[in-house]
């Protein structure tokens, strides 16, 4: 698994620097809710919280097929001892692990066949009130 | 062999004649354990349909359907080891031969023959008793002819159709009870002393007497009916009294008392008893030990026994017999609750203190209609019998302790609720609980610890306890949650991981402490400082502050506790779009509006379908088009339809008498108002409501979780319908209500549901789960049994006032309307992963086949979503 970056970096210089792509500012992005963005192609689910930091796990969903994981109900549930931020599927209302995408609630359900149940994660920074994600990794598979 | 759907070719024959309550119990429980198919069964009944509650018989009056009254499950009959021959009498049985004739030529052979032939209705030597309208009360058949009867003397006559109930039993009260129902004035003729004598007392029989007058039916004593006179319209019309009195009465119903139909059994030789019935030992068989009896036919320890308890209890003993077992018939259970329009009337054991040196401990409330009464033995410690009239909420715990000590002072036990209380039973595993089933508190104990059962549902379905009259049911609740509690199963209510309270806890919680917002409602009542809730608790939280603090759905910190459809206000579809329903009251809508609707469907390409709530859905709307759509809706006049919501939905209606050549009232006007009031209501579930003009019942208002039917007197209102997974009719709630009280009652009944039901828990499981039922309810919205009444109006009044559009008032802030960007960094580009493809003329979502090929450029896109420019 891929060790991501995911602590907001303030007043950094590298804003354009090579493998981050500026996305949106982070007063964009409402707390505690999803938003999709296009980044080449691929769309991502952003994920701003209460503290500012913000995450990015795939828009795809992988229970239904659609894009749609960014509308999901965000939230934390306590995982071995340690509260981890989490989106539910708006879809089948799968649980799934913000920071690593871990699926940690099936409902019930399986994957559609060929696709992995866990979320696809990037790295993101937010520098000077602007939201970068890791793009350079957009084509390598990512984590985990 | 293990549970084979083929007979093997050695099953014996099992013939039943008769397809009663009981022949059923008997099919169903040999089916139950005959897993080796040791048995074929083969139910000869007279009657053209499947087996029903005839207990239940009067509820039909009140709107329950033939189909309510059937029992069990109708898989049964699709059982290949089982045939229901319907609509076919025996006429004889040849003992020698081992088979049985039918009247239609059918000649069946047996290896063992039951008789469940039940009882006739006796109708006494009478004059005039075979005069028309005279009827007697016993099959489905006999109570649709009253109906008919009735109903057809009600539209050819001016004033009131008169009733007169010859006997004052059980039965005869029923039939009275089903006379009032049909909006007939019953007097009851009772020939002895009392009401029910059979089963109470002379106290007892007096109260019950008063609270029966008080629900309209007359009831005379000492009557003994000498002549049925015609009416000169024909028909009858009269009745003349031993003591020279006469009742005028459109309408008879004789209740006078059943016999055995032990005819067959007589052609066939077999003994029978001194008053009738086929007689049996302890088995159920008779004299041939190819023959058993059971139920009212059977003559079992001397006597036949009027009630379905024992003959279930004989239909237990034969399925064990016949496979072989040792039951015995434990002697009969005579016990009986009867409820009657809401009065309570339950007897057991020896209820007139017959045994020597019993003592009675009597409770009697002339002014509250309440009559309790205790049988002791002479030491004042074991519950022989009791009456409980006008109150029998003791019934349930009380029985089940025949027989055994009481702890505790008796006269605790009668005391009203508030008084020094009962002391909490702890029933001995022996005990019967459910006696319609004959489960014992063991067995309900042992399906908790053995069976794995984890709620009442689970009990319900592994035991039967409780699937029958329900009269048992809040004790099969005790017993369950107990044994899970000594298991260390805390029987959670916890809503989640961040709150330890229930819904109804925490709205109560939240209402009372005033709290407004999520962080607020987590910092106060939340389990822990860091959980930020989830999408199981936020939704909840969002749901009980739109009706303790109403503010728009997507307000500050609300909208992030939106589930996606609330967020966005739409209904989201499978592939991630979404589909539109503007709201149409009542399901009237203009031309105009019509055409305003069409034109955006048009404009927009959405698959257009109408619901089965009169109205119409836009499918295919991405979320950028959402506001788009809802600018030009609401310039036509249209608001949210709220389709997306757990609130109110619609309130369907039938034309009414407007135009209806039937209606008796204006059903669509008050369907208008009703849905206009309660529009945005926010619930524990969908709420639908439904609105027919007449008893024809167009609407389907009583598959709704409110319905209302007009009755020539007003409105009749009936609660907890629904449709989706589990159907449940709806069950009257109150009758002939002018419009005012009606919407007084919907305010209040919506509200109490609101503050107290589970998280998506519907109407109808709701009013099974609450406080006291459909009872409870009833006492909490017409009689404010809790005091909350003018809270609950004060709070609907908020809601009306609060009410405003969503869509309106989200397209007047450009704050909102941000949450309805495509993409963050691209509000306007469409999602590229939606494509359509045409069907019956509309679009509809591609495949994962049709959108593979088409990514391989083959052409079969009406329109990836990527190539729409607007």
């Amino acid at each position: 698994m891929t060790v991501l970056d995911t602590v907001p970096v303030e007043g950094s210089a590298d804003i354009a620097g090579p493998g981050w792509t500026a996305v949106c500012r982070l007063i964009d992005l409402a707390p505690e809710r999803g938003a999709a963005a296009l980044l080449d192609g691929t769309q991502v689910a952003l994920v701003r919280l209460l503290d500012d930091r913000v995450l990015a796990v795939q828009q795809h969903d992988p229970f239904c097929d659609a894009h749609v994981l960014s509308r999901g109900i965000v939230g934390s549930r306590l995982v071995d001892g340690s509260d981890v931020p989490t989106i539910a599927s708006p879809m089948y209302k799968q649980v799934f692990d913000l920071v690593t995408g871990r699926c940690l609630d099936r409902a019930g359900k399986d994957p559609v066949p060929g696709l992995d149940p866990d979320l696809r994660t990037w790295p993101v920074r937010v520098v000077d009130g602007t939201v970068l994600v890791g793009t350079d990794l957009l084509g390598t598979g990512g984590a985990p | 062999m293990t549970g084979t759907p083929e007979a093997p070719s050695s099953a014996r024959h099992l013939v039943v004649v008769g397809g009663g309550m009981v022949a059923q119990r008997l099919v169903e429980a040999l089916r139950d354990r005959d897993t080796a198919g040791s048995w074929r069964i083969t139910v000869l009944a007279e009657e053209p349909r499947r087996p029903y509650d005839r207990v239940a018989l009067t509820s039909w009056f009140s709107g329950r359907s033939a189909e309510d009254l059937t029992l069990g499950d109708p898989q049964l009959w699709h059982d290949p080891l089982v045939t229901l021959v319907r609509g076919d009498a025996v006429t004889g049985i040849d003992r020698t031969a081992r088979t049985v004739t039918t009247a239609s030529g059918r000649t069946e052979r047996y290896d063992h023959l039951v008789l469940a032939t039940g009882s006739s209705a006796w109708v006494p030597p009478i004059e005039g008793a075979d005069l028309p309208g005279v009827f007697v009360y016993r099959t489905l058949d006999d109570v649709a002819a009253i109906r008919g009867y009735v109903e057809d003397l009600a539209s050819r006559t001016a004033g009131p159709v008169r009733g007169a109930v010859l006997g004052g039993g059980l039965l005869g009260l029923e039939a009275a009870g089903a006379l009032k129902a049909l909006g007939a004035q019953p007097t009851v003729l009772q020939f002895g002393t009392h009401l029910m004598s059979a089963q109470v007392d002379l106290g007892g029989g007096e109260a019950l007497r008063r609270l029966i007058n008080g629900l309209g039916i007359g009831v005379r004593l000492h009557a003994e009916t000498t002549r049925l006179r015609a009416h000169r319209r024909g028909g009858v019309g009269r009745l003349d009294l031993a003591d020279g009195g006469r009742v005028d009465a459109d309408v008879v119903v004789v209740a006078a008392g059943v016999r055995p139909r032990d005819e067959l059994a007589r052609a066939a030789g077999l003994p029978i008893g001194a008053r009738g019935g086929v007689v049996v030992d302890d088995t159920c068989l008779t004299d041939d030990p190819a023959v058993s009896a059971v139920g009212e036919v059977a003559c079992i320890q001397g006597a036949c026994l009027g009630l379905v308890a024992p003959g279930y209890a004989m239909a237990e003993v034969t399925a064990d017999r016949l496979l072989g077992g040792a039951a015995r018939f434990p002697g009969a259970d005579t016990a009986t609750k009867l409820k009657l329009a809401g009065v309570d009337v339950a007897s057991f054991g020896d209820a007139f203190a017959t045994t020597p040196g019993a003592l009675e401990i009597v409770w009697a409330d002339p002014v509250g209609g309440v009559y309790k009464k205790l049988v002791l033995s002479d030491d004042a410690r074991t519950l022989l019998g009791g009456v409980l009239v006008g109150d029998a909420s003791a019934y349930a715990s009380l029985r089940p302790m025949l027989g055994r000590e009481l702890p505790g002072d008796p006269g605790a036990y009668l005391l009203p609720e508030g008084g020094a209380g009962a002391p909490d039973l702890e029933l001995p595993d022996d005990a019967g609980v459910c006696s319609c089933n004959n489960v014992s508190a063991g067995a309900i104990r042992h399906a908790v610890t053995e069976g794995g059962c984890t709620d009442l549902g689970a009990v319900k379905a592994c035991t039967k306890a409780g699937t029958s009259c329900g009269s048992c049911l809040p004790l099969v609740k005790k017993l369950v949650t107990t044994e899970l509690e000594k298991l260390g199963v805390t029987v959670s209510t916890a809503l989640c991981e961040h709150f330890a309270l229930s819904r109804a806890q925490l709205y109560d919680a939240v209402r009372v402490a005033g709290v407004r917002s999520f962080s607020e409602v987590v910092a106060r009542f939340g389990t822990r400082a860091a959980g930020r809730g989830c999408d199981i608790c936020k939704p909840a939280v969002a749901s009980i502050l739109a009706t303790t603090a109403p503010a728009h759905v997507l307000e500050g910190e609300r909208a992030t506790l939106q589930d996606t459809n609330d967020h966005v206000m739409a209904n989201l579809q499978k592939d991630g779009s979404y589909s539109v329903v503007p709201r149409i009251p009542g399901g009237e809508v203009t031309p105009e509006g019509l055409i305003a609707i069409g034109q955006v469907a048009q404009e927009f390409g959405l698959y257009t379908k109408i619901t089965g709530g009169q109205r119409i859905d836009l499918f295919g709307a991405r979320i950028d088009q959402l506001p788009v759509i809802w600018g030009k809706l609401v310039d036509a006049g249209f608001e949210s339809g709220h389709a997306y919501g757990k609130s109110l939905r619609t309130v369907k209606s039938c034309v009414g008498s407007t135009w209806c050549r039937f209606g008796v009232q204006d059903s669509v006007a008050l369907a208008v108002m009703l849905e206009l009031r309660y529009r945005g209501l926010r619930s524990p579930h969908k709420i639908k409501l439904g609105v027919s003009g007449c008893a024809r019942e167009c609407a389907e208002a009583r598959g709704k979780d409110v319905g209302v039917i007009a009755t020539d007197k007003g409105w009749n209102v009936y609660v907890g319908g629904n449709g989706g997974f589990t159907p449940r009719h709806a069950k009257l709630l109150a009758e002939d209500l002018d419009t005012e009280t009606l919407v007084r009652t919907i305010d209040r009944f919506l509200l109490y549901y609101v503050r107290t039901a589970d998280r998506l828990q519907r109407t109808a499981p709701w009013i099974e789960e609450v406080e006291g039922g459909l009872e409870g309810v009833r006492a909490v919205v017409m009689d404010d049994s809790l005091g909350i009444a003018a809270d609950l109006d004060a709070q609907m009044a908020l809601h009306v006032e609060e009410y405003e559009d969503e869509w309106r008032a989200t397209l007047d802030d450009p704050e909102k309307l941000r949450r309805f960007a495509a993409f963050v960094n691209a509000p306007t580009e469409p999602d590229p992963s939606l494509a359509y493809v045409p069907e019956r003329g509309q679009a509809r979502p591609a495949t994962a086949e049709e959108r593979a090929a088409a990514l391989r450029g083959e052409p079969v896109l009406v329109a990836g979503s990527t190539l729409e420019v607007r």
